[in-house]
């Protein structure tokens, strides 16, 4: 049976992804087996053994049985609700990325992908990653919808155009997994792949030393310098000190609470939508008076706000 | 002579009749088929029956353009690289089929095709509630369908049968087009379902009471409950669209700053009950045959015809299950996730009633009933994987593989598709007076159910090992999977020219079939094959529920005594 498993599944290369998922598929497909081997025979047997005689054949008025639809409605209904915690449960390891993290921002186009590190460097095409690590993956889309999927690890996560989604992983060992697009995007949506090529600890550190980062600084030092180039830093601190909007220490992860009661944690897309769409959400003591800088900023400088933004702590 | 004590439909309370038993002739003289003769006799038709074998015919062309689209594809996926197609060719074949399949055939084909003749028969009505009605849905489907077809084909549309946003209105607003033809197609099965509703209601021969209903009909009423209220949605997304086009108000481009995902959601708003609609009407084949087969009480009668109505309800509330992935809120996903299994109970309960059903029964296992142990088999695993894929965990590991594929297939092809097969041979006989070789349906059938499994049962491996769908080329590991399918594609392609032969050829010199030749209880039976104008030269009376196999055959040929028989 484990064989087959095997054969049905690639070599995990993230257990801390893909474990529970292997697990359950494994489960699903076992219970189904036997279910599915228990109504096929009994078919089978039933029309063997009751195979006609004559056209007269008398059969017995049987018209249900209630104890019967009891059982096979409940033990299903358990089984069911089992699958359905170990999904949920599966689903929300997905989505809680661990806080030591190693995060690299991921930009999806037609027809691949850009891999941008924290100090400037970018790749198209493949991720290196350190090995041992949980890897955080923030992504966007620079037109239509994309989705990033690594077999190996069992994820898998659609990227859009309008906001920031994220994935997270962790390879054990050094080695290469293959990234496909599963979301359809066009002409060459089946020659969007891409490689996570995972490097030991130190050999990453080595890798991402010899990344020509370009001219223009890193991201967050990019960050910064639109701050002040865009006049953000007239009415937003980034010292704590009151202005006439809140301020960016401390800023992402914070709990605000909103104007209309409401309250939620500063995130990318909280960001973002309060750079383009300032009066979405108004934090409570504030007034609506930012206007929108939608053609202003482009989807990048965006991106380098918010990483400079996050490091205001 | 003798009286029968029932409830007519219209008021409920009991009532006697003068009833006699009517023979029905084994070699009619007046059929449907000899009177109202002539093409435009046929195009101007209020008969249900004709507009149903109309449909028939719309339904195997477009069935054939979609299996030939299909065939292409596959070929194309015989190596890795380009085979013989372009990559845009290909992307175009595939929305063709997706569209082609699920809107023109699958949508339509029970319930217009087979549900249009049947359903009055049942009921022992001369027709449906509205027989113009009925005409008009014909027409619009073929409107709608060409509509469709042009808006498809002349944008090279490309986005795959689902439309996605913002791919789909990136640069031409063909989307729109598609979207109003794929309207104009659902307004045929709103008429349809409306009529059906009606008819159910309201023209029930005297004595068929809610708990006499064949659960075909039970089936074909929960479908055009969801017809009537999911297809709305679509002229709201129309409108959407429409604004958004030519108004500029940002709905889902995200540069008017839209949201794609909302489109999402209004898409499978309406695609998910329509899977339940292409389903459904399968369910109601099954239960007729499985009976007629085992001369049996269908078991768990109740728990049958209800629990198609519970997956009419349900299937409403589970659209989100498609976008796992896609961004949308956990809470939103767990929800979703949670009332997807729920969707899964009154299917399973199904499955086991007509296996118990079996159960002492005396089967002869005739090429409906074969087919109906092949849709037992092959419909069960489409639920098993359908499990699987609600399962959140396991659903982002497979979602956008051939791990749906496969299971989409396994359900509305190893489904819909061979309860279909099981309703057209079943009644056949019925609708054309002849009888198709036994044996060359039997060899059709086998083929059907090696083709189908060599064809997608490679598909859930190689889904599982990462093969995403929709793509035109691919890695080398997954070669020998696409390559055992696309063979499988080919016998299955043989398997269907096969039933397209021995069908055409009964009509030309089968054996007369005879009225009943399966000896079922149903009442469309107990009228001549091919059965009169209006069905029945009499009003039938039914006392007994349409699967006591255990009374005597004259007490299913009852009808209204009328005044001239009194006089003697």
């Amino acid at each position: 049976m484990g064989s087959l498993f095997d054969f049905m599944l690639p070599e995990l290369k993230s257990p801390l992804t893909g474990a529970s998922t292997d697990a359950l598929m494994g489960f699903i497909h076992l219970v189904s087996f036997i279910i599915l081997a228990g109504v096929t025979i009994a078919m089978i047997y039933f029309a063997i053994k009751y195979k006609r005689k004559s056209d007269d054949d008398q059969t017995p008025l049987i018209t249900h049985n209630n104890t019967l639809e009891l059982t096979w409605s409940v033990i299903p209904l358990i089984l069911v609700f089992i699958v359905f915690g170990w999904g949920y449960s599966g689903w929300l390891n997905l989505k809680a990325v661990p806080d030591n993290a190693y995060e690299i921002q991921v930009s999806a186009y037609k027809w691949g992908w850009t891999f941008s590190y924290e100090n400037g460097a970018q790749v198209g095409n493949e991720v290196h990653v350190p090995a041992g690590r949980p890897v955080k993956l923030v992504m966007k889309s620079q037109d239509v919808l994309h989705s990033f999927f690594v077999p190996d690890y069992r994820i898998k996560q659609d990227v859009l155009p309008n906001r920031y989604t994220y994935v997270w992983f962790q390879a054990d060992e050094a080695g290469e997994s293959q990234v496909f697009c599963t979301e359809y995007c066009g002409t060459s949506h089946s020659d969007m792949l891409a490689k996570v090529i995972v490097h030991t600890q130190s050999d990453f550190e080595n890798w991402l030393a010899s990344q020509n980062t370009g001219g223009g600084g890193t991201p967050v030092e990019r960050g910064e310098s639109l701050l002040t180039l865009q006049g953000c830093v007239t009415c937003h601190s980034v010292d704590g000190s009151e202005k006439i909007g809140p301020t960016f220490q401390k800023l992402f992860g914070r709990e605000e609470t909103m104007t209309d009661g409401t309250t939620l944690t500063v995130d990318e897309n909280y960001i973002r939508e309060s750079i383009l769409d300032p009066g979405a959400k108004i934090v409570e003591g504030y007034q609506n008076q930012m206007v929108s800088y939608e053609g202003r900023l482009s989807d990048d400088d965006i991106s380098d706000i918010i990483e400079y933004i996050k490091t205001l702590d | 002579m003798a009286t029968a004590e029932v409830s007519p439909a219209s008021t409920g309370t009991k009532k006697t009749f003068k009833v006699k038993r009517y023979i029905p002739s084994e070699n009619p003289k007046k059929t449907f088929f000899t009177e109202e003769r002539g093409l435009w006799a046929w195009l101007t038709t209020v008969d249900h029956k004709k507009i149903g074998l109309m449909y028939l015919g719309s339904v195997t062309f477009f069935f054939l353009l979609g299996g030939i689209l299909a065939l292409l594809l596959r070929t194309e996926l015989l190596t890795p690289a380009q085979t013989f197609i372009e990559a845009d060719t290909y992307n175009q074949f595939f929305t063709l089929h997706g569209a082609i399949m699920v809107f023109f055939v699958l949508v339509p084909s029970i319930p217009a095709a087979l549900g249009n003749f049947v359903l009055p028969m049942q009921l022992g009505a001369k027709d449906v509630a509205f027989p113009r009605l009925n005409l008009a849905s014909l027409y619009i489907y073929i409107i709608g369908a060409i509509f469709t077809f042009i808006a498809l084909a002349s944008n090279g549309l490309d986005t795959g049968w689902t439309f996605y946003t913002p791919y789909s209105t990136e640069s031409t607003s063909s989307v729109i087009w598609v979207t109003m033809g794929v309207f104009i197609l659902g307004f045929s099965s709103i008429l349809t379902g409306t009529n059906f509703i009606a008819t159910i209601h309201k023209l029930r021969a005297p004595g068929i009471t809610w708990s006499k209903l064949p659960l075909n009909i039970w089936a074909l009423y929960a479908t055009s409950i969801m017809q009537v209220l999911a297809t709305p949605v679509l002229a709201i997304t129309l409108l959407l669209l429409t604004m958004e086009r030519f108004l500029g108000v940002g709905i889902f481009d995200p540069s008017l700053g839209g949201d794609p995902v909302l489109y999402q959601h209004f898409f499978w708003f309406y695609s998910h009950p329509a899977v339940y609609i292409m389903i459904v009407p399968g369910f109601g084949i099954i239960s007729e045959v499985i009976t007629t087969f085992s001369k049996k009480h269908i078991f768990g009668y109740w728990a049958i015809a209800l629990s198609s109505l519970a997956i009419a309800f349900i299937g409403f509330l589970v659209w989100g299950h498609h976008m796992f992935t896609s961004g949308q809120s956990a809470v939103a996903t767990t929800v979703f996730s949670f009332l997807t299994f729920l969707v899964g109970i009154p299917t399973g309960i199904k499955i086991l009633n007509w296996v118990a059903t079996l159960y002492k029964g005396s089967i002869e296992m005739k090429t409906p009933m074969v087919y109906v142990f092949v849709f037992l088999f092959l419909f069960s695993i489409g639920g098993f994987t359908g499990i699987m894929l609600g399962a959140l965990s396991a659903d982002i590991h497979l979602h956008d593989t051939y791990y749906v594929v496969a299971h989409f297939h396994y359900v509305m092809m190893g489904g819909t598709l061979i309860a279909l097969l099981a309703g057209l041979h079943y009644w056949w006989p019925k609708m054309t007076g002849k009888m198709y070789n036994e044996f060359q349906a039997k060899i059709g059938a086998a083929l059907i159910f090696i083709g189908f499994n060599m064809t997608f049962l490679p598909q859930f491996i190689m889904g599982s090992q990462g093969m995403p769908r929709r793509y035109y080329n691919y890695i080398d590991q997954f070669t020998i999977f696409h390559q055992t399918s696309t063979i499988g594609s080919y016998i299955l392609g043989v398997g269907f020219l096969l039933i397209a032969y021995y069908l055409a050829k009964s009509l030309m010199s089968g054996e007369r079939a005879g009225s009943n030749p399966w000896g079922s209880r149903g009442l469309e039976w107990q009228s001549t094959s091919p059965p009169d104008l209006h069905n029945f030269d009499h009003t039938p009376v039914v006392i007994n529920g349409p699967y006591d196999y255990h009374k005597p055959m004259e007490e299913f040929q009852l009808g209204l005594a009328n005044a001239h028989d009194e006089k003697h």
